[in-house]
C-alpha cells in the first residue's frame, strides 16, 4: 500500500528576541556570533514554559562564523542547554540567512518533523577575520615543506613584504564575485536605473534614524534583550541610531563605493553591525500543549533570482510573486518590512513597483504594481539606523513585522530582503492570537 | 602459571601477554586506603614476585571505580601504642616498599584518579608510573595537612626523583598536582587519556623502556652543598606559611633533607623516626580530629532523592552574585535576578574572574558562563529547584519577596534566605506554608569559605532541612545545621571576639599587637584585620542587630566613629588600618611590651563564653559541630581542634576562672561556671 505523506500543517511564531544591534567600532566587538545568539536565546528560552530540551531542532543563519564556530547552530544549541541530542544546522543565503532559517524551520514543522523549532540568525561582523593573501599562504607552505637548513634559508629569502598585505574577509564577502561589484556599487546601479537622487537617499536615511529613535522612546523594541559581556559591561539598546543626525550632516558625507561621483554614502547605507535575532516557531499541537501565546502565523515564503548587478531590487521579485500566488493586491498588505541594505535600494524597489514599464517587462504584470505608502513601510526604522548583521537581519525584520502587526492590530504583512548575488526573499505573515481548532 | 594465592584486599590476574595485574580492591570499602592488613598482604605478593619466573611485567592498579589509593587509613592514626611501635611499623612499611623497589621484574603503577599520601609513596617505589591525564587524577603527599609527614619513603624518593626544591615544595605545602604536571615535574613517566591507559601501562611493563632519571640539575640540588645553600631559603619561605610551634611536620622534612639528603638508610630511618613522633603530637591529634569533623559534616547530607538542577538567586550584590557564580561553577543552571541589568553586570564580571581562575581551560570557562543567566524579569523563579534570597537585610522587603516566591515557585522548590541576622520565624509569618522557608547562609568570600550554615526556623520542615543539607553538599561546601537564633552560630561567636579586639584598641593596645597575638594563637588573620576585611559597616550593622538580643554587649565607640567617617575598612582604603590598592600600608608599629598571650587569652575567653552559650541554647547539636563550624567558617586554629575542644583540653574550670577575673575587672556580669560546665556533657 502506498504510504501517505505528511500533510502541511500551520506554523506559528510564538515568541522572539534579539540582542541589541551593536555597531562595529573598527575592532572586534565584545561578542562572537555564538555569544550573541546565546545571549538572546537563553533569556528567550528561560521565559518559555517548556525546557530547552523540548525543542525539536535549532537552525541558525550565519555567514561568517569564527573558526571555532563550525556549524554554529549546533554550538549555540549546546550552549543554550538544549542537550546533546538536539539536532542543529546552519544555513546560508547570504543577506537572507536569518530568513532562510525561519523558512527551513517552517518547512520542518509543516511536514510534521518537529513541533517546536528555534530559528534565527547571528553575525559578528566586527569579528570578520583578516586573512593571509595567496602569496603568503604559498610561501608558508613552501617553508613548512622545506627539509634541511639550506632549503629553509632559500625559502626565507623568498619572503616579500607584499606577503603581509591581508585580505579583509568582510570586504570580499560584500563583493559579488560573479560581476565583481561591491554591494554598494549594485546600489549605485539601482539608483542610476531609477534616477534616485542623493537627497532622496539621505532623507530616507534620516527618517530611518528618527523612526528607530521613536520606537525606542515608545518602548516598541521590547524584543531587544540586554547583553552582558565578561568585563562588567551591559548593552541594553541598539547603538547605531543617531538621534543628532540631520540632512546637513548626511549631505556632508562622501560617497564610499563609487568615490567622487557616486551617491551612496556610509550615512545612507546599512551599518556594519553585530547582532542576533531568534524566533520560536511552533505547530498547532505545541501551542496547545504548552499553552503558548501566539505572535503570528507564517503563511508562506518566496525566493526569487534576478540580475546580480541590481541585487537590491530582489524584494520586488520575491514579494510580487508571493502575492501573485495568493491573488493579493497591494492593499491586502497592511505593513511592509523591506530590509534597508541601502536607502537607494529600498527606494529603487518602490520606484520599480511604480514603473509600469518595469513591471510589465520584468514582473509579468499588465500595469504598474502600485505605490507603497511610506507610513506602512519600515515603520520602526531599519538597517540604515540599526545595522545589518547579515546572518540576523532576515530574522529581525520578520520579528519586527510580527510585533508591528500586533501593535497596530493589523492583519497581514510582508517582510522582504535583498540578497547579495542577485536574489530576493519575502515572507508573508498574519496576525493571529490563538490557534483555531 | 605459578600458584596464585588469594587475598582479602588484592586480586591477581594474569593476562595473555604474561603481564600480572595486581588489583588493589580493599574489602568492604568504596575507596582504597592502606592499613596494616593491606600492607601485610602486599608484602606477601612482593615476596612471591621476587621468585616469579612466569611473568614479564607487573601492573598495579585499582579495582575501584573511584581513584587509585587515597593514602593510609586515617582511622588507624591514633591507635598506635607508643612512639616506638609507630616507628617500628613505619620502618616495616618502608622495608616493604624497598622490596618493591628492588624487584627485578618491571612494576608499573597504573594511576587513574587520586593517588595521594601512602598511595603515591607506593607508586614512587614502582619502576614506572603511568597516569591518566584527566581532571580527576591528582597526585600528592598531603600528610602535613594531618600534622605528620610522609613516612613510607616519600620524603626520600620524591626529592631523589625530581630534585629537592620541587619535591620540598610539594611535600611542605601538601598540594596535589595533575597527571600532566606530574610528568612535567618528572615523577610520572607518561600521562595519557583513559582510552590509552592500559595500552600505555602494558607498553612499560613489557618493553621496559629506560626509567626516568633526575636531570643533572635536579641531582645537583640534592648534593650536600646545594642542600646547605637551599634549605635556609626554603625554611624562610615556609615560616611565612606555617608556624613551627604548631606545625612541626614540614620542618622535620626540610631538616632531614638538609642533613642527610636522599641516599641511604639513614634518610629512611629519620623519616620514620620523626613521623612516628608526630603521630603523638597534639597538632596531629587535632588535625585528624578536624578531618573526621569534616567527614561528619559531609555525612550530614544524606543521599536524598532531591536532585536540583536550577538555582535562582535574588540579589546580585557581593553575596548573591558570588553564590550564583559558585552554583554555576558547580554545574547548576543559575538565574541571577536584580532590579536592573547594571546591578547584575558586576556579578557577571566577578563570576568570569572566578571561572577563569578555577577552570583553567577557556571552553570550561565559557560553559560555566553559559550556565549563569542574568534574569531581571525573574523568569527563573517558576523553574528553579532552589531559590536563594540575598537582598538587603530588611524584614518587610524580605517578607513581600517570599510571599511572591511562594505563589510563583514550583511547589517542590526550596525557598531559602541567605540572611545573616533576621530570624526565619519573623520572615515566614507572612507565608501560607512557613515550613518551606529555610536559611542557607554562606560566608564571604563564598568561593573560599567551606562552611554553609543551614538554618532551621521553629517551623521549618525537617525534610526541607534535609534537602538543603544535600544541596549544600552538592555545591562542595560543608553544611552545618543551626537553629535560627540571632547571628546563628558563626557570627554570634565571632562578634564578641571582634568587639573585644576593638575595645582593646580603645584601651590603647596597638592593632598590630592584637593581630599578632591572634595569628600566633593560630588564627588565619587577627581580629582587627578581619574587621577591616569584612567591612566595618557590616560589622557595625551585625553588632547593632545582635545588641537587640544581647543588650550586655558593648559596641566600641571607635567602630561607630569610623563608620560615620566613611572609613569602612579595606574596601574604602581606610579602617583601623590604611590600605592602598587593597593592600595594607605598613604603619610604624607602636611598641608593646606586655606578653601577647594576655591579649589572646582575653579574646579567646570571650569567644569561649559565647560558644558555651550557643551550646547551652542548642544553636548547634553538640560541641563537635560547634568546633567544625568555627574551624570551617572562620578558620579557627585547626591544630587546636576548635574552641570547645580547646577549652576541654585546657580545663574548662581553669579557663572559666580566668574569664571571671576578666569580667570582674571591668565590672561586667558573669555567667556561672555551671553554665560553662553543664554544656560539656
Amino acid at each position: 500500500m502506498e504510504m501517505k505523506t505528511n500533510v502541511k500543517r500551520d506554523v506559528y511564531i510564538v515568541d522572539g528576541a534579539r540582542t541589541p544591534f551593536l555597531k562595529a567600532k573598527g575592532k572586534p566587538g565584545p561578542f562572537s556570533a555564538s555569544d550573541l545568539a546565546v545571549s538572546a536565546g537563553r533569556e528567550l528560552l528561560a521565559r518559555q514554559p517548556f525546557s530547552p530540551e523540548d525543542l525539536g531542532e535549532v537552525i541558525l543563519g550565519c555567514m561568517m562564523p569564527s573558526p571555532d564556530e563550525a556549524n554554529i547552530a549546533r554550538v549555540v544549541a549546546l550552549r543554550l542547554g538544549c542537550g546533546k541530542s538536539m539536532p542543529a544546522f546552519t544555513v546560508q543565503r547570504n543577506c537572507a540567512s536569518g530568513m532562510q532559517s525561519i523558512d527551513s524551520a517552517v518547512k520542518d514543522i509543516a511536514t510534521g518533523r518537529h513541533e517546536l523549532v528555534l530559528a534565527g540568525g547571528t553575525e559578528a561582523m566586527s569579528r570578520a577575520p583578516l586573512l593571509f593573501n595567496n602569496s603568503m599562504v604559498n610561501w608558508m607552505a613552501g617553508l613548512w615543506s622545506a627539509k634541511g637548513l639550506s632549503t629553509k634559508v632559500k625559502q626565507w629569502l623568498k619572503f616579500r613584504p607584499a606577503n603581509l598585505v591581508p585580505v579583509v574577509a568582510l570586504l570580499r564577502g560584500l563583493t559579488d564575485p560573479m560581476v565583481n561589484l561591491s554591494m554598494g556599487q549594485t546600489a549605485e546601479n539601482v539608483a542610476y536605473r531609477f534616477n534616485i537622487t542623493r537627497e532622496q537617499m539621505d532623507l530616507f536615511a534620516l527618517e530611518s534614524h528618527q523612526r528607530v529613535a521613536n520606537a525606542q522612546d515608545n518602548n516598541y523594541l521590547a524584543d531587544v534583550l540586554s547583553a552582558y559581556d565578561y568585563t562588567g559591561g551591559v548593552y541594553q539598546a541598539d547603538d547605531g541610531v543617531r538621534r543628532d543626525t540631520s540632512l546637513e550632516k548626511l549631505a556632508s558625507l562622501k560617497p564610499i563605493f563609487d568615490k567622487k561621483f557616486g551617491s551612496v554614502t556610509a550615512g545612507n547605507s546599512s551599518q556594519v553591525t553585530d547582532g542576533a535575532a531568534l524566533l520560536l516557531l511552533a505547530s498547532k499541537d505545541a501551542v496547545k500543549k504548552y499553552k503558548l501565546p501566539v505572535l503570528a502565523k507564517v503563511v508562506d515564503t518566496e525566493w526569487a533570482g534576478l540580475e546580480p548587478t541590481e541585487m537590491g531590487l530582489g524584494p520586488v521579485y520575491a514579494s510580487t510573486s508571493l502575492m501573485h500566488r495568493y491573488n493579493m493586491r497591494l492593499d491586502d498588505i497592511d505593513f511592509w518590512e523591506i530590509n534597508e541594505a541601502f536607502a537607494a535600494q529600498v527606494l529603487g524597489c518602490l520606484a520599480a513597483w511604480e514603473d509600469e514599464d518595469y513591471c510589465r517587462k520584468h514582473l509579468g504584470l499588465k500595469n504598474a504594481f502600485g505605490r507603497i505608502d511610506p507610513n506602512r513601510l519600515n515603520v520602526d526604522g531599519g538597517a540604515v539606523a540599526l545595522g545589518h548583521p547579515v546572518g540576523a537581519s532576515g530574522a529581525r525584520i520578520v520579528l519586527r513585522l510580527a510585533n508591528i502587526l500586533k501593535r497596530k492590530q493589523a492583519q497581514r504583512g510582508i517582510a522582504s530582503i535583498c540578497i547579495g548575488g542577485g536574489q530576493g526573499g519575502a515572507m508573508l505573515i498574519e496576525n493571529v492570537s490563538e490557534v483555531t481548532a | 602459571m605459578s600458584t596464585m594465592e588469594t587475598y582479602k584486599h588484592w586480586r591477581l590476574d594474569s593476562d595473555a601477554d604474561q603481564v600480572l595485574w595486581v588489583y588493589f580492591d580493599k574489602q568492604g570499602e568504596s575507596v582504597n586506603t592502606i592499613d596494616h592488613e593491606v600492607m601485610e598482604e602486599f608484602s606477601g605478593i612482593i615476596d612471591n614476585l621476587s621468585q616469579d619466573k612466569h611473568h614479564k611485567g607487573v601492573i598495579i592498579a585499582s579495582a575501584k571505580k573511584n581513584g587509585f589509593i587515597a593514602g593510609a587509613d586515617i582511622s588507624q592514626f591514633n591507635k598506635f601504642k607508643d612512639i616506638e611501635s609507630a616507628v617500628t611499623l613505619l620502618r616495616h612499611g618502608q622495608d616493604i616498599f624497598n622490596k618493591l623497589e628492588a624487584l627485578k621484574i618491571p612494576v608499573v603503577a597504573m594511576i587513574d584518579g587520586f593517588c595521594v599520601g601512602g598511595g603515591l609513596e607506593l607508586a614512587l617505589a614502582c619502576r614506572y608510573r603511568v597516569v591518566e591525564s584527566g581532571p580527576k587524577t591528582r597526585l600528592g603527599l598531603p600528610e602535613v595537612k594531618l600534622g605528620i609527614h610522609p613516612g613510607w619513603g616519600g620524603t626520600v624518593r620524591l626529592p631523589r626523583l625530581i630534585g629537592g626544591p620541587q619535591a620540598m615544595n610539594m611535600i611542605l605545602s601538601g598540594h596535589t598536582v595533575s597527571g600532566k604536571a606530574a610528568v612535567k615535574m618528572g615523577f610520572a613517566d607518561v600521562a595519557v587519556p583513559k582510552r590509552h591507559l592500559v595500552r600505555a601501562a602494558k607498553y612499560y611493563a613489557l618493553e621496559k623502556p629506560k626509567t626516568r632519571q633526575a636531570t643533572f640539575l635536579q641531582n645537583l640540588t640534592n648534593t650536600k652543598l646545594a642542600r646547605k645553600l637551599l634549605a635556609p631559603y626554603m625554611r624562610k619561605q615556609l615560616r611565612a606559611k606555617a608556624n613551627p610551634m604548631y606545625y612541626p611536620g614540614p620542618y622535620h622534612v626540610l631538616d632531614n633533607w638538609e642533613y642527610v639528603g636522599v641516599k641511604g638508610n639513614e634518610a629512611y630511618a629519620r623519616e620514620a623516626r620523626d613521623c612516628g613522633k608526630l603521630f603523638f603530637s597534639e597538632t596531629s591529634h587535632n588535625l585528624v580530629r578536624v578531618f573526621f569533623l569534616q567527614e561528619r559534616l559531609k555525612g550530614l547530607a544524606k543521599d536524598s532523592h532531591f536532585n536540583p538542577k536550577h538555582v535562582h538567586v535574588i540579589g546580585a550584590g557581593t553575596m548573591g552574585g558570588d553564590i550564583a557564580a559558585w552554583c554555576a561553577y558547580q554545574g547548576f543552571t543559575v538565574t541571577l535576578q536584580d532590579r536592573e541589568p547594571k546591578f547584575i553586570a558586576p556579578a557577571i564580571k566577578r563570576a568570569y574572574q572566578l571561572f577563569k581562575e578555577k577552570c583553567k581551560e577557556d571552553y570550561l570557562v565559557q560553559r560555566a558562563m553559559d550556565r549563569l543567566l542574568p534574569d531581571v524579569e525573574g523568569y527563573g523563579i517558576a523553574k528553579a529547584d532552589v531559590i536563594i534570597e540575598a537582598i538587603f537585610e530588611d524584614l518587610p522587603t524580605k517578607q513581600a519577596l517570599f510571599k511572591k516566591l511562594e505563589s510563583e515557585a514550583k511547589s517542590t522548590a526550596i525557598l531559602a534566605t541567605n540572611t545573616s541576622s533576621i530570624p526565619l520565624d519573623e520572615i515566614n509569618t507572612v507565608l501560607q506554608t512557613p515550613e518551606r522557608l529555610v536559611g542557607i547562609h554562606f560566608f564571604n568570600p563564598v568561593a573560599k569559605m567551606m562552611l554553609v550554615e543551614v538554618v532551621k526556623g521553629d517551623r521549618t520542615d525537617p525534610l526541607v532541612i534535609e534537602k538543603s543539607l544535600s544541596f549544600v553538599r552538592k555545591l562542595d561546601r560543608l553544611p552545618l545545621p543551626v537553629k535560627s537564633s540571632p547571628g546563628f552560630l558563626v557570627n554570634r561567636i565571632l562578634m564578641p571576639y571582634l568587639l573585644e579586639g576593638m575595645l582593646l584598641l580603645d584601651n590603647g593596645v596597638p592593632a598590630e599587637a592584637i593581630d599578632k597575638a591572634m595569628v600566633d594563637f593560630g588564627m588565619p588573620m587577627g581580629p582587627v584585620t578581619l574587621a577591616d576585611t569584612v567591612g566595618l559597616d557590616v560589622c557595625l550593622s551585625v553588632a547593632k542587630h545582635l545588641q537587640q538580643y544581647f543588650p550586655d554587649s558593648v559596641i566600641p565607640p571607635r567602630l561607630i566613629s569610623l563608620v560615620e567617617k566613611g572609613n569602612l575598612g579595606r574596601k574604602s582604603g581606610e579602617g583601623f588600618y590604611r590600605y592602598k590598592n587593597g593592600k595594607k600600608v605598613d604603619a610604624k608599629s607602636t611598641a608593646y611590651d606586655k606578653p601577647l598571650q594576655e591579649i589572646s587569652d582575653r579574646l579567646v575567653l570571650c569567644m569561649l563564653n559565647e560558644a558555651f552559650a550557643c551550646l547551652r541554647e542548642g544553636v548547634v547539636a553538640d560541641g563537635d559541630l560547634l568546633d567544625a563550624g568555627m574551624i570551617f567558617g572562620t578558620g579557627f586554629a585547626p591544630f587546636r581542634g576548635g574552641p570547645i575542644h580547646y577549652a576541654k583540653t585546657n580545663g574548662i574550670s581553669e579557663l572559666y576562672e580566668q574569664f571571671v577575673k576578666l569580667q570582674t575587672a571591668r565590672g561586667a556580669k558573669v555567667s556561672s561556671l555551671h553554665e560553662w560546665e553543664m554544656t560539656e556533657a
